[in-house]
């Protein structure tokens, strides 16, 4: 196996406020080679600005640091402006939860995409085009050219959320992370998101993180599922592994599902064990 | 008579002409008094738009509709409000960001001109497990567990005897909305109140409901109960691709079931 993708060591990102500092990520390592990687957690355990640290999207006030942050051997935390805005949206992007806020809405689809290529990669407008229209039919949209040329409103959740996966994907990124992709979707059009980014992760041999706070959800899709609380790590798990999971919380997380095939009444509500953060 | 709700081929139409959409189409559905009853289906099923029906919030194009044994009057009178109180879906929309949980609580009262607010308003953040330091809170100041406890408090307020719930958790983390379904199902128990679940999650629905009514494009594809579900007895493939959905994530080349 060869050196992993993305190399995480005791990432921490905090947040310097008038009330104090606020820790939102602390402590977080991991290593990411060419598979799909979940990270679950309630809201609040830092999971997304994980996500967003690793692609330097951490909001002003927040300060990152980590002994390693390295994408496919690029030190992140020492790369220029200049690089980084070459990698993300290239080589790394990411998927966020809603189409409705994440894309923009005076902008065509397929303008916006086109943007996106061309701002990675030298082509012309032709070529940009082709490339998109390729793009938008790879995930399954039934129509590209009538999508390409429609404003995001008037799209649905489900195809916009299609769009938004295919304008990451265009620049033919080595990573992904997609941020809750499918929690602002229906539970059957989830199912074909889920399958195209599947498909298309498979394909392309991408590494993926998965964020997402549906511990049922993620361990059916990822490899490698890892728990959050409090800003921590609580337990890395093999996704088949998942019945055997010791630590308390995600058991917890898993216990609380009700399940179609009938569930204890009342439900076990989460225990929180604020040792657990320390 | 033990109906607490019925509605018999029930439509919703929505726009004209070319626009027109029948958001609900010839739907038809008895509530008994004290069940809790669920309807699922996906976005645009018209789910919840047959409960704003009942609640008077989507105009009803034909059909009809009794609470209680009468039909309900148009509009909707004080009488039918407190008998029938609706919790909506996002506890950020619901509750007004300038109104502390006082205030939020409190309009029910002066509306159906209710005395002795004070204990009732006291009693019913008791009754959602939320203590007496809320009720000078804004929402904002509140997590979406809390909000949802508050905005079922108001439902609460007037003693109801049907609670209309449309996806009362799925704005909620996982871990939240077991404590929502424990509340919700200790309330049923406490106060012997009938309950309207929408969701599209069928492991909720079959957790608090009994029976159930699945809906595919304003239409009931099928009437079911949770033990017929469990057992995988089903009458339409939509309804399994929905099960299927529940379970979680398959890949189309290892469906084994």
């Amino acid at each position: 196996m060869s050196a992993p993708l993305l190399e995480v060591d005791n990432l921490r990102v905090s947040f310097h406020l008038r009330t104090g500092t606020v820790e939102a990520v602390r402590g977080v390592s991991f290593a990411l080679g060419r598979e799909r990687l979940g990270i679950v957690g309630e809201s609040g355990s830092g999971k997304s600005q994980t996500g967003r640290a690793i692609l330097g999207l951490t909001p002003p006030p927040g300060e990152v640091r980590a002994d390693r942050l390295t994408f496919d051997g690029i030190d992140l935390l020492k790369a220029s402006k200049r690089q980084l805005r070459d990698l993300r949206g290239g080589r790394m992007t990411m998927v966020m939860q809603d189409p409705k806020y994440s894309l923009n809405p005076v902008m065509t689809i397929g303008a916006q995409m086109i943007e996106a290529y061309r701002a990675h990669v030298r082509a012309g407008k032709a070529e940009a085009r082709e490339k998109t229209l390729d793009m938008l039919a790879a995930v399954k949209l039934r129509d590209p050219a009538r999508v390409f040329s429609l404003y995001p409103h008037e799209v649905s959740g489900g195809m916009g959320q299609r769009a938004m996966i295919a304008m990451m994907l265009v620049t033919d990124p080595d990573l992904l992370i997609a941020d809750e992709p499918t929690s602002a979707l229906d539970v059957t059009v989830q199912q074909e998101v889920l399958r195209i980014l599947d498909n298309l992760v498979a394909e392309r041999g991408m590494g993926l993180i998965f964020i997402s706070h549906d511990l049922r959800l993620v361990s059916s899709f990822c490899d490698r599922v890892l728990v959050m609380y409090g800003g921590k790590v609580m337990e890395e798990l093999a996704a088949g592994d998942l019945d055997a999971a010791r630590h308390p919380y995600t058991r917890g997380l898993m216990n609380c599902l009700p399940a179609l095939e009938g569930s204890s009444h009342p439900l076990p509500v989460l225990e929180r064990d604020p040792a657990w953060a320390q | 008579m033990t109906a607490m709700i019925e509605i018999e081929k029930l439509t919703v139409v929505f726009g004209s002409g070319s626009l027109r959409v029948a958001a609900v189409d010839d739907f038809t559905m008895r509530v008994d008094r004290g069940e809790s009853f669920g309807l699922v289906g996906e976005s645009g099923s018209g789910k919840s738009t047959v409960l704003r029906a009942v609640c008077g919030l989507a105009p009803a194009a034909g059909g009809s509709i009794a609470v209680d044994g009468k039909p309900v009057p148009t509009p909707r009178d004080r009488a039918f409000y407190s008998t029938v109180q609706m919790v909506f879906q996002d506890p950020y929309g619901s509750l007004h960001p300038r109104q502390t949980v006082d205030q939020i609580l409190s309009e029910p009262l002066s509306i159906h001109r209710l005395g002795d607010q004070d204990r009732r308003i006291a009693a019913a953040l008791g009754d959602v497990g939320l203590g007496p330091s809320f009720r000078f809170r804004y929402p904002h100041q509140l997590s979406g567990g809390q909000r949802q406890r508050v905005a079922i408090a108001r439902a609460l307020i007037l003693e109801p005897k049907v609670l209309l719930l449309d996806e009362p958790t799925s704005a909620l983390d996982a871990s939240v909305q077991a404590e929502i379904l424990n509340l919700l199902e200790r309330l049923r128990a406490e106060h012997g109140l009938t309950y309207v679940l929408v969701s599209h999650d069928l492991a909720v629905v079959t957790h608090l409901c009994g029976r159930l009514i699945v809906m595919r494009n304003g239409k009931a594809v099928e009437e079911t109960d949770a033990p017929r579900l469990r057992a995988g007895e089903t009458a339409s493939p939509y309804t399994r691709e929905l099960m299927q959905a529940t379970r979680g994530f398959t890949r189309a080349s290892q469906t084994t079931e």
